[in-house]
């Protein structure tokens, strides 16, 4: 049996052991692939209003959007797209972010006209987090890792029907990076997982530019639609982690005996790999390690994370080879994004799933880790408060406690009259098998699961104290805190980097 | 000691409590308490209040605490500063405080 195609030319309706075949029908192939927007021939992507690019991508009722965390609490875009969702008069929207900020309070609303209906996200902050936490949304809200959000996207455990992202700038076509224009936010790393999986990808932008822009962060062979709007975000929100060395003494001693530890551990060799997050204390260890690194005239292959103006210095200075950016907290790393060539983005996936063939994190030498609450296991919470109500961020913190060979934690021992060290955090984030020392302004207490690395600074002369030790001097000072009381109804799921359940997150009374 | 007047002390910094007391003219001591961690502590510093109030004899008196996170020791002294204003006393309680 033959068929004719539009050529006139005789084609099989089926070859065996290949199976049917489709006759050619014309070069005008705008049907036969996937695309939503007319952009066949070169043309232009753009054109659309927000309202008629979520129209055409076809979102209906039930689906799941995405959206990335780049822009923090200067973001405009999760709040805009919403609402002209809520406008389509469409519900029952899973909404799956890489995270969520305190700017997000208006999701509240749209989660009570059932808009919204369940949330995906590394963390979530401010007044959205406290409803939540008291109950506001039916089903509860799972926290993923970085790491664990790329796995989830990877697998297709997390099915992403439209992906929303933000862009600094973009062409027509949608070709875009995060560090040029006005509201520039840097690595884009977060996102191009999404623009790798989603099944429809609008780039939203404040500032399209002429075609090709280069360097191109995701690329056109991912976008469906370039929306353009006026502004994608508050610039002073997008850097609100500017990120300032601390002068506070208590966060410098802890930096300075974070720095100390890592040296006399042994881990300060010539062509180490490391990861020191943005906070006060992780932020300080970085200039205690320069002054190491020069003494000891070494320097290290690469940083990893969520990079720093601290960390860029290093690196110009040529002190750190390497950069590895998923996330840029400041300008200057931004810009340094753009102009030195070893300054890398990378995504998510690269930086921390577990489940493809080599992620970064499993590269590391150490981490510096933060942490709200540590138990006399090591177990470590970083997304619910003392009170029991989500206020945080899951974040790389289980992804880099498993990859690297150390890793710290380090945090006041107090934080008014809360202690750190407790008997049982009320959740678990990351594994307490994970975890090797924690670094408090009051003492060290080493997992004695490494009993070759209290060896070892003892040796050094490195004074160590138990956990149950920094436990008591905690409570010396601040008397017994009464645990909080839960409701029964489960509000939050936390997964571990592999997708299983590591611990639940329970209403608040 | 007897309350002549509105006494205030503290602020609200964190780690610090503003203790505002008045004179009641019934028995009783009567606590209106706001805390950052009023569900880990709020016994404890409803506690801590009212000894030191029994300590220095004040039994008919209305207390309005705005708490931060003070330790147990700062709430006896922004408690006893309080009083003294309170009482118009010439009086110091100035010494250490047991924490």
């Amino acid at each position: 049996m033959m068929n004719r195609n539009i050529l006139k030319r005789e084609i099989p309706l089926a070859i065996k052991g290949i199976g049917k075949l489709r006759p050619y029908q014309g070069s005008n192939i705008e049907e036969q692939r996937g695309i939503v927007s007319n952009s066949f021939s070169g043309k232009s992507k753009l054109g659309h209003d927000l309202e008629q690019a979520i129209v055409a991508t076809g979102l209906k009722d039930g689906m799941t959007v995405s959206f990335h965390h780049h822009f923090r609490n200067g973001d405009y875009i999760v709040n805009m797209v919403m609402a002209a969702i809520a406008r389509l008069g469409i519900k029952d929207i899973t909404l799956a972010s890489s995270s969520l900020s305190s700017v997000h309070a208006p999701l509240i609303e749209q989660i009570r006209q059932g808009v919204v209906t369940r949330i995906e996200t590394s963390g979530i902050r401010g007044e959205l987090a406290e409803a939540i936490s008291n109950g506001l949304l039916e089903l509860p809200v799972i926290i993923r890792s970085h790491g664990g959000r790329a796995r989830a996207i990877e697998s297709g455990q997390l099915v992403i029907d439209v992906a929303f992202l933000g862009v600094s700038s973009c062409d027509r076509y949608g070709n875009a990076n995060g560090f040029s224009g006005k509201s520039v936010c840097g690595s884009l790393g977060y996102a191009m997982v999404d623009a790798d999986y989603a099944k429809r990808v609008v780039l939203i932008t404040d500032n399209v530019v002429d075609y090709p822009n280069l360097p191109i962060s995701i690329s056109q062979t991912k976008v469906d639609l370039v929306v353009q709007v006026a502004e994608v975000g508050d610039p002073q929100g997008i850097m609100s982690g500017a990120t300032r060395l601390t002068n506070n003494p208590r966060e410098l001693l802890i930096a300075r005996q974070a720095a100390r530890f890592i040296d006399l551990a042994g881990y300060l060799t010539d062509g180490f790999a490391m990861q020191t997050g943005s906070g006060g204390a992780s932020l300080a260890v970085t200039s205690f390690l320069r002054e190491l690194m020069k003494k000891k005239k070494i320097t290290a292959s690469f940083a990893l994370g969520g990079i720093t103006q601290q960390l860029v210095d290093l690196h110009q200075e040529g002190l750190v080879d390497n950069l590895f950016d998923t996330q840029s907290f400041d300008l200057r790393t931004a810009q340094s994004l753009c102009r030195n060539p070893h300054h890398y983005e990378i995504d998510a996936s690269f930086y921390a799933n577990p489940f493809n063939k080599g992620c970064l994190v499993d590269r590391l030498d150490f981490v510096i880790l933060s942490a709200l609450e540590v138990d006399l296991d090591f177990n470590v919470n970083v997304i619910t408060g003392s009170d029991g109500v989500i206020m945080g961020a899951s974040g790389g913190h289980c992804d880099t406690a498993a990859g690297a060979n150390l890793s710290i934690v380090v945090a006041p021992l107090l934080r008014g009259r809360i202690p750190t060290i407790i008997e049982r955090v009320n959740t678990i984030v990351t594994p307490g098998q994970t975890i090797d020392v924690i670094i408090t302004d009051r003492g060290t207490a080493v997992n004695p699961l490494r009993r070759e690395l209290i060896e070892r600074v003892i040796d050094a002369r490195f004074p160590l104290c138990t956990i149950e030790e920094l436990k008591e001097k905690a409570e010396q000072i601040t008397g017994k805190p009464r645990p909080i009381e839960y409701g029964d109804r489960v509000v939050g799921l936390v997964e571990y980097r592999d997708g299983t359940i590591i611990d639940i997150i329970r209403q608040v009374k | 000691m007897e309350l002549k007047k509105t006494g205030m002390a503290g602020t609200l910094e964190s780690s610090d409590i503003l203790v505002v007391i008045e004179p009641k003219n019934s028995e009783g001591i009567d606590i209106l308490l706001e805390s950052v961690v009023i569900k880990q502590f709020g016994d404890q510093i409803r506690k801590i209040i009212s000894n030191t109030l029994r300590e220095l004899g004040i039994n008919q008196v209305i207390v309005r605490a705005n708490d931060k996170g003070a330790l147990d020791c700062v709430i006896k002294a922004r408690v006893q500063a309080a009083v003294s204003r309170a009482t118009g006393s010439k009086e110091c309680f100035w010494r250490v405080v047991e924490s």
